[in-house]
């Protein structure tokens, strides 16, 4: 095994995990002002790149437009979701949400079928289709994109939640919800907070990935997965915890299809979702409490 | 105005003087495609076409004087579905015959009830275990397999390229490929020296293709249907891969040339001969059946007829021939299906005989390949 198909599989690796990476800090988002696993994530992940392509190829607005407006509309399905389906129910009881959101997504999945049809699309890429060479490995521009906005967003959510005012608001209602709402938080606005940012994020990510992976109605099913495994391996936190899950994910699957057999790479994921669940689930690098924003 | 004003009259005239006599005379044909589901991408163009042909039949007069009626039911890719709808096809609709299922496994379901209710049934799938033993009462219309093998190994010998790396995907249609890939090597002189799969749904090759590029093949062949292929391909120009790449005829059509773009470039693909009807030589005996095929789907459904409704169209049209040699009966339909010689459909050339339901030859493929993003073929 020579270095440069090393190198190769630990770049392709860290790409990927970049993505999964994004997803996964959309579910912890949630998860920590609501404590429910959204499994509509992934459809928002579906949603970004259909939209940015529709924004291109229909309403004709070259990329650096479409994309604030894919993102734009996704964060408002994210908003609506929440205070049609999450709000009202009476009884929030952790299951009646779960299912909730399970059935969401297979609505939002059914509803983008009938839009987008069940054809696989392509966006363009971002930035040319020329490889960059480095140190004997390839990588697309577009990776580098993927790596640089993962990154940018991290460090946006960072601000966001430790210098203002109503991402400590957020992180109070993670803590604790009931001190949150004692104190004047209004907690029912922090969750729909999160349903937005969430979203957004979920967006973001299918966007930055449409070039390369491309997208279809059902792309959200398996990325979501991926990315609820990221979030489970970095227990649940959305700083970078989950940033290092979803790279160690990626990595760990592009060395097992280059090194073992590619038969196993998403068992491999599905292993490791496992093995955290049983023995740490914490997450990987949590200790027992741990500071989960 | 004035046509459908006649055409009125014609249809007043016609109940007046026959009244019920003219309702049953109608020939029901079933139908049971995917039209929903993982499977819609054959199911929906099948049904379509299906549709478009029998009307096209009846506005001409039908056959005979015969008009023909479609019965199709959208199965949703489910094998039990399926079965269940064929039964319900025969007991309740009283079809003379039945076409489709559009998947192998469906079909391989709905076998047993053909054979036991004795309906002639003309599957749209490739499998080749349909036909393979030949079953009394079950044909099909999609080309094997093997045929596409041999064609892209044959190509390979000529070239004298005896080293192939496979990359197939792990589901039905990759299953099958790589086992006949596998099976048909030796005849050929050719050794795969490497076989890896990926997933339907991955959204990364790259590790599998820097495994490739290690063990530097003289080909590369990949087997799937879209979009891994489209992935494959732009890994592949991502890694600086140069080895020839051979894709399935699974990715035959123009989305895999839309999705992969610069990427396509020089993948070569063995593919029936619709996609490129307008290039083939005038002497090509099913020209003008692909060239009638390709405008008609273009004007019902301002989209590109392919592989797939032409299954379809070759299934109706066997049934029509056979009704025009006047069976009407479900026994006289299967005896004069095997009567079949030389017709010239989309798929290929059939001649069925009591040994050979599948009925096609080695010329039912032909190989193009990829330039300046449309299809050339190479001879």
């Amino acid at each position: 095994m020579q270095f440069d198909q090393l190198l190769q599989f630990f770049l392709s690796g860290v790409a990927t995990g970049a993505i999964y990476a994004l997803i996964g800090i959309g579910f912890s988002i949630i998860y920590n002002s609501t404590g429910i696993i959204n499994f509509a994530q992934g459809e928002f992940v579906m949603l970004g790149g259909l939209l940015a392509l529709s924004f291109t190829e229909l309403l004709k607005l070259p990329l650096w437009a479409a994309i604030p407006c894919a993102i734009a509309v996704s964060t408002l399905v994210g908003a609506l979701f929440e205070r049609l389906a999450i709000r009202p129910l009476r009884r929030p009881t952790p299951i009646n949400l779960v299912i909730i959101t399970i059935g969401g997504s297979i609505l939002i999945r059914g509803i983008s079928m009938l839009i987008w049809g069940k054809d696989t699309h392509a966006l363009p890429p971002f930035s040319g289709e020329e490889p960059v060479i480095i140190g004997g490995a390839t990588v697309m521009p577009q990776h580098i994109w993927i790596v640089g906005i993962t990154l940018l967003l991290i460090s946006i959510n960072k601000f966001y939640f430790f210098h203002t005012i109503s991402g400590k608001a957020m992180r109070a209602c993670a803590y604790n919800r009931r001190a949150a709402g004692l104190v004047g938080i209004d907690v029912r606005r922090m969750v729909l907070f999160s349903f937005i940012i969430s979203s957004a994020f979920g967006s973001v990510a299918g966007i930055i990935v449409a070039p390369l992976t491309m997208t279809a109605y059902d792309v959200g099913v398996m990325l979501g997965l991926k990315g609820f495994c990221a979030a489970i391996i970095g227990g649940m936190s959305s700083g970078m915890a989950t940033v290092a899950g979803g790279l160690l994910l990626g990595i760990l699957e592009s060395m097992g299809a280059g090194l073992i057999s590619s038969g196993y790479k998403d068992a491999i994921s599905f292993i490791i979702l496992l093995l955290i669940l049983f023995f740490r689930p914490q997450g990987l690098f949590g200790k027992s409490e741990s500071e989960r924003v | 105005m004035k046509a459908k004003k006649n055409y009125i009259i014609f249809l007043f005239a016609a109940l007046l003087f026959s009244g019920e006599a003219f309702a049953s005379q109608k020939i029901r044909i079933g139908a049971l495609f995917a039209v929903t589901g993982p499977a819609a991408f054959l199911g929906e163009p099948e049904r379509n076409t299906a549709q478009m042909v029998i009307d096209e039949i009846n506005r001409n007069g039908g056959i005979r004087g015969q008009q023909f009626e479609l019965v199709a039911y959208d199965t949703a890719g489910d094998a039990t579905k399926a079965v269940n709808l064929a039964t319900k096809l025969v007991k309740d609709d009283k079809v003379v015959a039945i076409i489709g299922p559009s998947t192998t496994g469906e079909s391989m379901a709905v076998i047993p009830v053909a054979e036991r209710e004795k309906i002639p049934l003309i599957s749209c799938s490739a499998g080749i275990k349909i036909t393979d033993p030949a079953k009394k009462w079950v044909f099909k219309t999609a080309q094997n397999d093997t045929l596409a093998v041999e064609k892209i190994y044959s190509q390979l010998k000529k070239q004298k390229q005896t080293k192939v790396s496979i990359l197939t995907v792990s589901d039905g249609f990759g299953a099958s490929g790589r086992e006949q890939l596998k099976a048909q090597a030796a005849k050929f002189g050719i050794t795969i020296v490497s076989d890896d799969t990926y997933g339907p749904k991955d959204t990364d090759m790259t590790s599998q293709l820097t495994r490739i590029r290690g063990v530097k093949p003289d080909a590369l062949i990949c087997w799937g249907t879209n979009p891994g292929p489209a992935l494959v391909a732009k890994n592949a120009r991502q890694l600086g891969i140069k080895t020839p790449i051979y894709m399935s005829h699974g990715v035959s059509s123009k989305k895999f040339i839309e999705l992969a773009g610069d990427a396509a470039e020089g993948i070569r693909l063995p593919s029936g001969k619709v996609i490129v009807a307008d290039q083939l030589p005038s002497n090509d005996p099913q020209k003008k059946s692909l060239l009638a095929f390709v405008k008609d789907y273009q004007k019902h459904y301002r989209a590109e007829g392919d592989h797939f409704g032409g299954h379809a169209w070759d299934a109706v049209m066997l049934i029509k021939g056979a009704v025009e040699r006047g069976a009407t009966t479900p026994e006289g339909i299967r005896d004069q299906l095997e009567q079949t010689r030389q017709f010239h459909g989309i798929g290929g050339t059939f001649t069925y005989s009591q040994q050979d339901h599948a009925g096609l030859g080695r010329d039912a493929f032909i190989l193009v390949e990829i330039r300046n993003r449309d299809w050339v073929i190479i001879r």
